[in-house]
């Protein structure tokens, strides 16, 4: 037990400091970054209590404002992602998450992929949505929604194999 | 009463995101007001002190660019000297600055952002040194900004990237005054609203500060005129300014003080009313 409060305290450390140090400066093309530090959400143990849960995802998320000097955007994409997470668990994974025998080193690459894609996608909109938080530039909203997401999926479905415990 | 109790256990997931939302919410909005002060900035000792020992290792980097950049500064600011000693009082720099006097603080970028809709930047000078709120900030090629909030050893600062951002500039060449605003599109342009259309205005005239605000002295210069058209209702240009500073790479700055900001903003206040 121990061992897992060290391991996410240790990963939320070095996620925050990649993502403030090195992920927020990338500005690829102008203007992508990646926003990987919300691999600590996707990846927090199944069996969990919620209410911990939800109040370190927006702990999480107020670290990277405080950093970046942007109110509170990434403290509201992140507390929604790990409100709506037993959802997004249920319609990917199916009837492996309610045997609630499920880990994520064991899963199918598939539905994997389609977790970190709805999850990510709901949390760049939000995310967009406030820092623009104008209405008629949707389309600017969406357009950054798109291409974040798919620099943050690559990167998220990389490290996760990266770091895959399997020997 | 057992209900209530009995709906907020059942629903205590849902009710305290509820919460934490909102408050991210207000701190969203907060964020998008101009000069709200904010509870959540990074002019604090935890990301201030990160920045600033990562910024420790990044200056090295950029030595040889930042040198030049200084020295430029420096032949600059001699051959003013030398060419003032031959005239000895008024020429066109010192009549600007003369009446009000104002205090330069030199300070460097700890953390500069210029991608976002609404770039903030940390400088490593605070209220110790101080710098307030509404202070203005150049570089030696031009504007950067307007002081935010300040902590002890750190500040941040409202980048002219920044789309809250409106400070008031004018057309060297024949006084007409507009406001500055950024469309959020590109970090080299910047935009220069209400020039009437009866200015005559032609590509590649000086765009300086007006002075009208008490946070700028007068002819700082900002940038050149890239292209201009007039608005949809034909009565005010609206001017692409190039930027004379380059806002992807700013390092040394300094920090205006209006030594008589007071007095002026009393005095104003006072008139208006």
């Amino acid at each position: 037990m121990n061992s897992i409060i060290f391991t996410h305290t240790f990963r939320f450390i070095i996620l925050v400091l990649l993502q403030v140090l090195v992920l927020n400066y990338i500005n690829f093309l102008g203007y992508i970054n990646p926003y990987l530090y919300i691999l600590f959400i996707l990846l927090y143990p199944l069996k969990n209590n919620r209410v911990v849960f939800i109040l370190l995802s927006f702990f999480l998320g107020l670290t990277i404002d405080m950093f970046s000097d942007s109110g509170g955007v990434h403290a509201a994409a992140a507390v929604s992602i790990a409100f709506i997470r037993p959802f997004v668990l249920k319609f990917s994974f199916g009837a492996v998450y309610d045997h609630q025998t499920m880990k994520f080193s064991n899963v199918e690459f598939g539905s994997k992929l389609t977790y970190f894609t709805i999850m990510i996608l709901i949390h760049h909109f939000i995310l967009f949505s406030l820092e623009i938080f104008n209405l008629f530039k949707i389309i600017l909203i969406l357009q950054n929604t798109l291409f974040s997401s798919i620099f943050t999926i690559i990167l998220c479905v990389l490290a996760t194999i990266i770091f895959s415990r399997r020997t | 009463m057992q209900q209530i109790i009995n709906f907020i256990i059942r629903n205590k997931s849902f009710l305290l995101y509820l919460l934490l939302f909102s408050i991210a919410l207000v701190f969203t909005i907060q964020s998008h007001s101009y000069h709200k002060s904010r509870f959540i900035n990074s002019a604090n000792f935890l990301s201030g002190g990160i920045y600033k020992s990562v910024n420790d290792i990044n200056e090295y980097v950029n030595l040889k660019t930042q040198n030049l950049i200084l020295q430029e500064e420096n032949s600059e600011l001699r051959s003013l000297m030398f060419s003032q000693s031959d005239t000895i009082n008024h020429t066109f720099i010192d009549s600007t600055y003369s009446g009000i006097s104002y205090k330069f603080t030199p300070a460097v970028v700890l953390k500069n952002s210029y991608s976002l809709n609404n770039n903030i930047l940390l400088i490593n000078k605070g209220s110790k040194d101080s710098i307030q709120q509404d202070f203005g900030v150049i570089s030696s090629k031009g504007l950067v900004g307007i002081i935010d909030n300040t902590s002890n050893k750190y500040a941040t600062v409202i980048s002219i990237l920044n789309t809250n951002s409106r400070i008031s500039a004018k057309l060297k060449k024949s006084n007409h005054f507009g406001s500055l605003v950024w469309n959020a599109k590109s970090p080299r342009f910047i935009q220069l609203t209400e020039i009437p259309k009866i200015a005559s205005i032609q590509k590649g005239d000086t765009i300086v500060t007006s002075g009208r605000s008490t946070i700028f002295p007068k002819n700082i210069p900002i940038g050149t005129i890239e292209s201009f058209q007039l608005d949809t209702a034909k009565n005010y240009y609206t001017i692409h300014v190039q930027l004379f500073n380059d806002m992807t790479s700013i390092e040394h700055v300094y920090v205006i003080e209006n030594k008589d900001a007071e007095e002026l903003n009393t005095l104003i206040n006072s008139t208006n009313e």
